[in-house]
């Protein structure tokens, strides 16, 4: 049977396109999809690897091919044609891959605007004065922490105070305080622009829904809601509600990432950044350190907890006894007025604990809820 | 010397500048024979080599199994941190511009030596001491922030494995300075008359691209560490926020040059596999211009590119789509070089030997890191797997598929040129 080249290329063609669009739909290489986000970055890592399984398959097949149809036969000393090029191939084999990576980007802009990256929202809308927020937050981190006889240094407690309280005390901060600097309010703590995600050209302008805001330590990370004052060591998020999480670090790099979520933002010291997504999926995923902070750093998780507004509701109630149980001369101060120090005095001499005390619990439990 | 004179000295015939002939112990000296030097690189780097592959085993074992049984955690980070080291800075770029730099640019070229033959050897002895230290920092507390070394983790880890790691990549870098200097020097002034750069092999355009990489990246690498050292040792703040330094500036430092790096270890090895398919498919190479103008462009982007390493970091997102787009141009002409190569095999008369399945499987195991490559150029799909296992998988692909497939290439193709065997 003598079949014609130009239909043997045609339905070879044929059968890779098929190949490629089936593979590029069925990797089954990703988590579920548990944001309203995800299906969107789904779609792109979709595209690139149906055209990344065609590109495969040529050109193994033409490696492959060529090792059997072009391979020296005994006998055969003589030199290949002496093909030295060929413009319109060459011309042809530039276009095509730079058509191919245009539109690769084009796409990636599409679906990075679709989820927010490129719209910064208006951050003093979101959650009223930031500087409340910086004060209060470590004070709280730390007494829910020692409330719970959990793991952190007080060291790095007191560090991570004092950087805020020179970012604070710093009149660049006070001139954003003020917002008679329009263009620096997206970056309110430390007069350093910070990156963001998921201020969508829908919700742009408006406050999210909800916020938390997402500390990370070696080796945990804390979640502390503001609208209540409750911390805790799991994330809970109502789902389909619009959640911008507030992410800083205490000590060295971390990284917050939920597979499930396809989002990532690392957490950097003396710097705020965002990641606003909105979850749409009830069930329990890993909230995973993606940046090496040290010894334990595989130990670092924990869990996000995506749950319908009543179950959050209830969730949030039930927290908010345990921390006024344990906590219950908090209420009657103002955290926020006082330096962590201070705040903590009366707590660490009843409780007989000091920081080499603290120092002393194994970090291995890290991934423990607090 | 002026352009003349070093034609001049081109013009001479080749001879041995060992008086006497090389022997072994001539390889344990300063000597400053290209060749002797070139070979005292891949020995040395390969020795190297298999160091950092015992230190991938360690690594192995001890994920083996979930508990930390086999070395502690804090060995353990430093197990890797040393693997990428040795591996980046001791075997592969050394082994690809040093070694096989050294041994075949002034032979293709036909200059009788390179141009500063005591730099050559300098930047050659540099490497075993910073090698010996590098490896040291194991009995002090190894450094364990990985090769990155990203502050303020660096900062508060083992102070004196990290300052070891820092003096080390210091020297190291040093000595690639050096040898980049002497190729664009020896390229550019030493070529024999009647060789014009359209003319020159492409190994050479790739060593000509790598050394304007390696001379613009390295100085800002340096400087990097420098800094990370005064943070490290005399307490400064330069990016260790509790005095107000900024982590990120670090990283855009540390990337300017590192991700260069990449190119410096896999640009002359695309020389080399465009110098071994046409040897060994019997058929001229399709496209020399292409090539070697591809090799110039990859160089040029390759700058512009780093801080696709940071989409997840500190980085603005007008920023993030900059490097996006910058990244995935790089596709098309590292994508040229790929077709023309499987075009140059193309009916060609292929002998299969190792050198050959060597070059082909370098095609077949880097096409895979060069589209897994655009992938995570993507910002969207990066800010997913950005840090995690793909990654790893991705930059194992073009280094180990690609850099040292190649070498491994290059070693079958051109063993009977170095030793007469």
């Amino acid at each position: 049977m003598n079949i014609p080249s130009q239909i043997t290329t045609l339905l070879i063609g044929i059968v890779l396109t098929l190949v490629s669009l089936w593979y590029g739909q069925n990797h089954g290489l990703l988590p579920v999809q548990a944001s309203q986000e995800a299906p969107l970055i789904d779609g792109l890592f979709n595209l690139m690897m149906t055209i990344s399984t065609g590109l495969f398959l040529i050109v193994q097949g033409v490696l492959i091919i060529a090792a059997f149809k072009f391979r020296h036969r005994p006998g055969d000393d003589t030199d290949g044609p002496p093909v030295e090029g060929n413009i319109p191939l060459e011309i042809l084999w530039t276009a095509i891959p730079a058509v191919i990576v245009l539109s690769i980007a084009i796409y990636s802009f599409d679906v990075y605007d679709k989820i927010g990256g490129l719209n910064p929202m208006d951050h003093s809308v979101a959650h009223g004065t930031p500087t409340h927020q910086v004060a209060r937050m470590p004070g709280a981190a730390m007494a829910a922490t020692l409330a719970d006889a959990s793991e952190t240094s007080e060291t790095s407690e007191n560090r991570n105070q004092e950087v805020q309280e020179a970012a604070t005390q710093d009149p660049a901060t006070d001139a954003v305080r003020d917002q008679s600097i329009p263009q620096q309010n997206d970056a309110p703590e430390f007069g350093v622009s910070s990156p963001r995600i998921g201020s969508t050209p829908d919700r742009q302008g408006k406050p999210p829904q909800f916020v938390v805001n997402v500390t990370g330590l070696q080796y945990a990370w804390l979640f502390t809601y503001p609208d209540s004052g409750v911390v805790s060591g799991e994330l809970h998020v109502p789902v389909g509600r619009d959640v911008l999480l507030n992410i800083s670090a205490n000590d060295v790099l971390h990284a917050f990432w939920v597979p499930e979520y396809r989002l990532k933002q690392d957490a950097i010291p003396g710097r705020q950044s965002e990641l606003r997504f909105t979850p749409s999926l009830i069930g329990e995923y890993s909230v995973i350190c993606a940046e090496l902070c040290g010894p334990y750093h595989g130990a670092m998780k924990t869990k996000v907890v995506a749950q319908t507004q009543t179950d959050f509701d209830a969730w949030l109630e039930s927290q908010k006894v345990a921390s006024s149980e344990g906590l219950n001369q908090a209420i009657a101060l103002n955290a926020a007025e006082k330096s962590t120090a201070d705040f903590l005095a009366p707590f660490v001499s009843d409780m007989g604990i000091d920081a080499k005390a603290i120092q002393q619990i194994h970090p291995d439990h890290a991934h423990h809820p607090l | 010397m002026t352009q003349a004179q070093l034609q001049e000295t081109a013009n001479l015939p080749a001879h041995s500048p060992e008086p006497g002939g090389t022997n072994w112990r001539t390889y344990f000296t300063f000597s400053t024979d290209h060749k002797v030097i070139g070979i005292q690189y891949l020995v040395t780097t390969f020795f190297f080599y298999l160091v950092g592959g015992a230190l991938a085993t360690a690594v192995r074992t001890e994920l083996a199994t979930p508990e930390s049984d086999f070395v502690s955690r804090e060995v353990y980070n430093g197990l890797f941190t040393v693997h990428a080291t040795v591996m980046i800075f001791l075997w592969i770029v050394p082994a690809v511009t040093g070694g096989f730099g050294n041994f075949l640019v002034p032979l293709l070229i036909g200059a009788r030596d390179m141009a500063f033959p005591r730099l050559n050897a300098l930047a050659f002895w540099m490497i075993p001491p910073a090698g010996i230290l590098l490896l040291c920092s194991f009995f002090v507390g190894s450094p364990g922030a990985g090769w990155t070394s990203y502050p303020p983790l660096s900062l508060t880890y083992d102070k004196a494995g990290e300052a070891i790691w820092i003096l080390s990549v210091l020297v190291l870098g040093t000595s690639s300075i050096m040898a980049a200097v002497n190729f664009i020097v020896t390229i550019f002034m030493m070529r024999v008359p009647g060789m014009t750069l359209n003319r020159m092999p492409l190994f050479c355009w790739a060593m000509l691209a790598t050394s304007a990489l390696a001379l613009l990246g390295t100085p800002v690498l340096a400087g990097a560490l420098i800094l990370l050292a005064f943070d490290l040792i005399v307490g400064t703040a330069f990016f260790n926020p509790t005095g107000g330094g900024d982590p990120v500036v670090y990283q855009h430092m540390f990337w300017f040059y590192s991700h260069p790096a990449v190119y410096i270890m896999i640009l002359p090895v695309f020389g080399m596999i465009s110098e071994i398919l046409p040897v060994h498919a019997r058929k001229p190479i399709f496209g020399y211009k292409a090539i070697a103008y591809s090799s110039i462009a990859i160089s040029f982007l390759g700058l512009i590119v780093w801080a696709h390493h940071m989409f997840t970091s500190g980085t603005p997102p007008w920023l993030r789509m900059f490097f996006m787009i910058n990244t995935m141009i790089i596709a098309v002409p590292t994508g040229i070089k790929v077709f023309s190569w499987l075009a140059t095999i193309w009916g060609g008369k292929l002998r299969l030997n190792s050198a050959m399945l060597f070059a082909m499987g370098f095609i077949s195991m880097f096409v895979i890191g060069g589209i897994s490559g655009v992938m995570v150029a993507s910002v969207p799909f990066d800010i997913h797997v950005h840090d995690t296992y793909f990654i790893v998988a991705h930059i194992h692909y073009v280094l180990f598929g690609g850099s040292v497939f190649g070498m491994y290439a290059g070693l079958y193709h051109w063993f009977p040129k170095m030793t007469g065997r």
